[in-house]
């Protein structure tokens, strides 16, 4: 049995520590995330206009979602490789059956009903990252560039399935996913002016054949949101109007007369981080960035050290992809980036998302705390 | 192994990953910067910017419009009120299917059919959660039958509205006019701001005339908005001013018994008080009902009155010009005698007829053989007419039009109700400006002299006939018309008082003047030989007047060729002009009946009927 063994703290610490190893979680990134959706579910409980209801039912979902992040944190990262490759197979049949049959959900078909109705490109959010890392778990790196283009490809395929959906957030996340796994692995600094190249190149062309109407308009706006005050720029205006009104303190807690007169569109699903900036004010977004960076930075330290190049990889490109979320959300909010809907990690209102993170961290903490007492 | 096969250097790639790790971190680190800063230039630098941006979004300033004043006649009778009336209303956010509910409305006989359109219209320039009237003034069974089908029409309410009420209807019309929805034209002559959130606005008369007092002053309620415009709740308000309760000169009894006098007849009565220029009763009939006309009328049932052509909008007692006919006679005599034209008691015998030197062409008395030796007073109390063709030639058609224009004809009278017409008193001078073929130009020696006798060119409306009758009984004391007595103050109720509005006198050579004039008058109605002995002979009071007769020169423009209509429009306008009691006179008339023929019998009995009930509600 020596090779199995608990972590490496177990013995030292008692009480807190030893249940949390028990229960294989890492105190710190539990404490974080707790503090997130805590200030998360204070944000919602004003944009929602006090409804309690809502509130209650994004409880159950953090429930559901903690019950995901213990059960993945339970599995052994060795096995978690073994199915990675089923999970991505799996997750890219589900993908081309919804766009065979998917329901429509707010324009955009994103739905599969399989008695519970999910968005397969949840699944990808994980599947894909962990397919990379297994394709270059056993393999020399920096990897070859087969291995990069084999990679590209096992990118690009989910990629273009959810942006066909139309998803563009979700497709852009997963990208991001696919390219911190490549760039952590080690892939050279030509390859990635290469690639970097290609994109700025193939823009126009995204631009004038990928892209939907509405999602040019986003970008327009971005850059004068005046021109259009009340269709495509009321977002980024009234967001902008809401965060910036908050000053440095804020309104104060349901005070943000933004939000509670309902001038913020979506307010407690995209843009409750203006909600944020508008009553908790610069100190409150600051303390959320702050915990988010917390979280990333636990999730970097964890990827650094874990024991294998599959865990090290997975871990990496998880807690990148959880910053990229946020960064995307809040520069978009803020007006720095065209809006594409991104959710504010664990905090804004709604439901698969919550899951796949918090299982995302179940990863995480699984890698960390399925320690092997290796020789060296 | 082959050189091409790597081998997995687990301690390199450990060092790499780390590396690249840092390499994130970093990446991260930049990233949240960026936002970090995006968030300070929001929340610090821009912070002002966005506070205003966010109240002005918020905070909506709503007028709260004011209450519009009433109308009371000199007694205190309220004329116009403000009562509740119940209207439909539609608000389409909180209605299903606004189509099929308006379709279901009008065949429940809840709306009319033919309005259909222009109720789509009126909701579509409302917002969703406005309450749209889509009929206005429901009678009591159309409540009732409402009320019955009302789950039928979810979204559909009845509500109680303030709209003016006027007591005595088409009686009063002309003199108060009426209140109407706020035209494209009024919107041009108001303050736009003073009137929003009033509906209604003064359109004609009084109503238009004191609208500034009547309105008031808008108030103004700040309230919170949400992104929708609804209202969430009231910061800050300041009550509207109502508007200033109106006192009028008008005798409610005397103007309807000048209504009832004129028995739906087409014609005008004005009574004026002789002492201050009081308008006791203005009377223009037929009239349109005002209460109607102010709640809004349908298209169709406007143009039927606008198309009438009997013209119940046309206001006859301001704005149509008669030739006042014999009645001008009191007033030519008095130029006469100023002028020293004629001695008062030089005697002409009337043969019927009047002849120019050298002129074949006989002006004929209305009384064939004529009225034999006549001297002033007997020419203006049996109306001779020849008397006055030899008066208006040796004064010449220029002293005539100066002496009459002294009397306020040609002018208007500068009463307080909009529209006033300025009538017609002739001379060569208008006559050259006015008539474009040379041929036309000149002035002709029979003009002058049927200008005698109140024909030809020369008009006058009712007013002017009525204010140059009350000059006369004043003897040439001349003051405004005006239906303004005051403002009602809410306190005490008493009435501001006004100063009346003096003219420049009528001056004569001598005072005995005006007692030959006013004895010649008085005799028209209680003398053996009056032409309106008829009627002014069992007066419980003294009174002088004078009759007349207008030729009808023009054929009304009926459409329908009808021989009788044409034939009974043809007929003479009947005029009279009276003022009483002859010692201390209160109350000067004129009364013109359309086609009524006969000045002494058809007019004289209104003018006696508006004098009695004046002086006898206030002896």
């Amino acid at each position: 049995m020596s090779v199995i063994a608990d972590s490496r703290r177990s013995a030292d610490v008692p009480g807190l520590a030893r249940i949390l190893a028990g229960l294989h979680l890492d105190g710190l990134l539990l404490t974080s995330l707790a503090a997130v959706m805590a200030i998360g579910l204070l944000a919602l409980y004003s944009s929602v206009g006090q409804n309690t209801w809502l509130v209650v039912n994004q409880v159950t979902r953090m429930g559901a979602a903690l019950v995901a992040m213990l059960a993945l944190a339970q599995i052994d990262p060795a096995w978690l490789r073994r199915v990675s490759p089923w999970i991505y197979g799996a997750g890219l049949g589900l993908l081309v059956m919804v766009l065979l049959s998917g329901d429509v959900g707010k324009g955009a078909q994103r739905w599969l009903d399989l008695g519970v109705r999910f968005q397969p490109s949840e699944i990808m959010k994980l599947g894909v990252p962990m397919m990379l890392a297994w394709l270059l778990h056993d393999r020399p790196l920096p990897p070859s560039f087969g291995m990069i283009i084999t990679s590209l490809v096992l990118v690009l395929a989910p990629v273009a399935l959810i942006a066909l959906q139309p998803d563009l957030g979700t497709a852009i996340m997963i990208t991001a996913s696919g390219a911190a796994v490549i760039f952590l692995a080690g892939i050279g600094a030509w390859y990635m002016i290469g690639a970097a190249t290609v994109a700025l190149v193939s823009l126009p062309a995204l631009w004038y054949f990928v892209m939907h109407e509405y999602q040019k308009k986003r970008v327009l706006t971005l850059f004068d949101p005046d021109s259009d005050p009340l269709g495509a720029g009321y977002h980024i205006i009234q967001s902008k109007i809401a965060i910036g009104s908050g000053g440095l303190f804020g309104k104060g807690w349901l005070n943000g007369t933004q939000s509670q007169l309902e001038f913020l569109p979506e307010r407690s699903t995209d843009f409750i981080f203006a909600v944020i900036g508008e009553e908790f004010g610069l100190m409150g977004a600051l303390a959320v960035l702050l915990i988010y960076l917390l979280i990333v930075g636990r999730g970097l330290y964890i990827a650094a050290t874990a024991q294998d190049t599959f865990g090290r990889l997975l871990a990496g490109s998880i807690s990148l992809t959880f910053f990229f979320y946020a960064f995307v959300n809040t520069a978009m909010v803020t007006g720095l980036l065209p809006v594409v809907g991104v959710p504010l990690p664990l905090i804004s209102f709604g439901g698969t998302s919550m899951v796949t993170l918090l299982a995302g961290f179940g990863i995480l903490m699984s890698i960390q705390t399925h320690r092997k007492l290796l020789a060296r | 192994m082959a050189t091409s096969l790597r081998i997995k250097d687990t301690w390199a790639e450990q060092r790499l990953f780390l590396r690249r790790a840092v390499l994130s971190g970093l990446l991260v680190f930049g990233l949240s910067t960026l936002v970090v800063g995006r968030l300070a230039q929001l929340q610090i630098a821009q912070y002002d910017y966005f506070s205003a941006q966010s109240q002005g979004n918020r905070i909506r300033v709503q007028p709260t419009p004011p209450q519009r004043g009433l109308i009371f006649d000199r007694n205190g009778e309220v004329l116009a009120e403000n009562v509740p009336s119940y209207q439909l209303e539609l608000t389409p956010e909180q209605v299903p299917d606004v189509e099929d509910t308006l379709i279901r409305l009008a065949a429940a006989g809840l709306i009319e059919a033919d309005e259909l359109q222009e109720i789509r219209s009126l909701i579509a320039s409302h917002r969703r959660f406005d309450a749209v009237p889509i009929r206005t003034r429901l009678s009591d069974e159309t409540v009732a039958r409402f009320a019955v089908q009302r789950p039928r029409f979810p979204g559909v309410e009845i509500r109680a509205r303030l709209t003016r009420s006027y007591r005595l209807g088409p009686a009063i019309a002309h003199a108060i006019g009426y209140v109407g929805g706020i035209s494209a034209q009024d919107r041009r002559e108001l303050d736009e701001s003073d009137y929003a959130g009033t509906s209604l606005v003064g359109k004609v008369g009084i109503e238009r005339s004191y609208e500034d007092a009547l309105h008031g002053d808008v108030g103004h309620a700040e309230v919170l908005v949400n992104a929708r415009g609804r209202q969430m709740q009231v910061l800050d308000s300041d009550a509207p001013v109502p508007g200033r309760d109106l006192v009028l000169t008008l005798d409610a009894e005397t103007q309807l018994a000048a209504w009832e006098a004129l028995g739906g007849r087409r014609g005008a009565v004005v009574a004026i008080d002789p002492r201050n220029g009081e308008v006791l009763a203005l009377i223009s009939a037929p009239a349109y009902d005002p209460n109607a006309i102010s709640s809004g009328l349908t298209r169709k049932a406007f143009r039927a009155l606008q198309e009438d052509p009997d013209r119940p909008l046309f206001n006859r007692a301001l704005r149509g010009a008669y030739p006042p006919g014999s009645t001008i006679k009191p007033i030519l005599g008095l130029a006469g005698l100023t002028r020293d034209a004629i001695d008062p008691d030089r005697q002409v015998y009337c043969v019927g007829f009047f002849q120019l030197p050298g002129k074949s062409h006989r002006y004929r008395d209305w009384k064939r053989g004529g009225h034999g030796l006549v001297d002033m007073h007997d020419a203006i109390a049996e109306s001779c007419d020849v008397y006055f063709y030899e008066l208006a030639d040796e004064l010449g058609i220029n002293r005539m039009a100066e002496f009459l224009r002294r009397f306020g004809l040609g002018a208007t009278t500068g009463i307080d109700v909009p529209g006033e017409k300025f009538g017609l008193v002739p001379d060569p001078q208008w006559k050259r400006a006015t008539f474009s073929r040379r041929e036309d130009q000149p002035w002709y020696p029979g003009e002058t002299v049927i200008a005698g006798i109140g024909q030809g060119y020369l008009l006058a409306t009712p007013l002017q006939l009525a204010h140059a009758t009350a000059t006369i009984a004043a003897r040439g004391e001349r003051f405004q018309p005006t239906l303004m007595k005051g403002y009602r103050l809410s306190g005490s109720g008493a009435t501001t008082a006004g100063e009346p509005t003096r003219l420049p006198r009528v001056g004569v050579d001598n005072d005995s003047d005006w007692d030959r004039i006013i004895s010649a008058m008085n005799a028209v109605l209680q003398s053996d030989r009056g032409t309106a002995r008829a009627v002014g002979m069992d007066a419980p009071f003294t009174m002088a007047g004078k009759s007349g007769t207008a030729q009808v020169f023009t054929v009304a423009q009926d459409e329908e060729y009808d021989s009788e209509e044409i034939e009974e429009r043809m007929r003479d306008h009947a005029l009279f002009i009276a003022f009483a009691p002859l010692e201390a006179p209160r109350i000067a008339v004129a009364v013109i009946i359309e086609n009524g023929e006969s000045g002494s019998r058809v007019a004289a009995p209104v003018a006696r009927a508006v004098m009695e009930t004046y002086l006898g509600s206030t002896l």
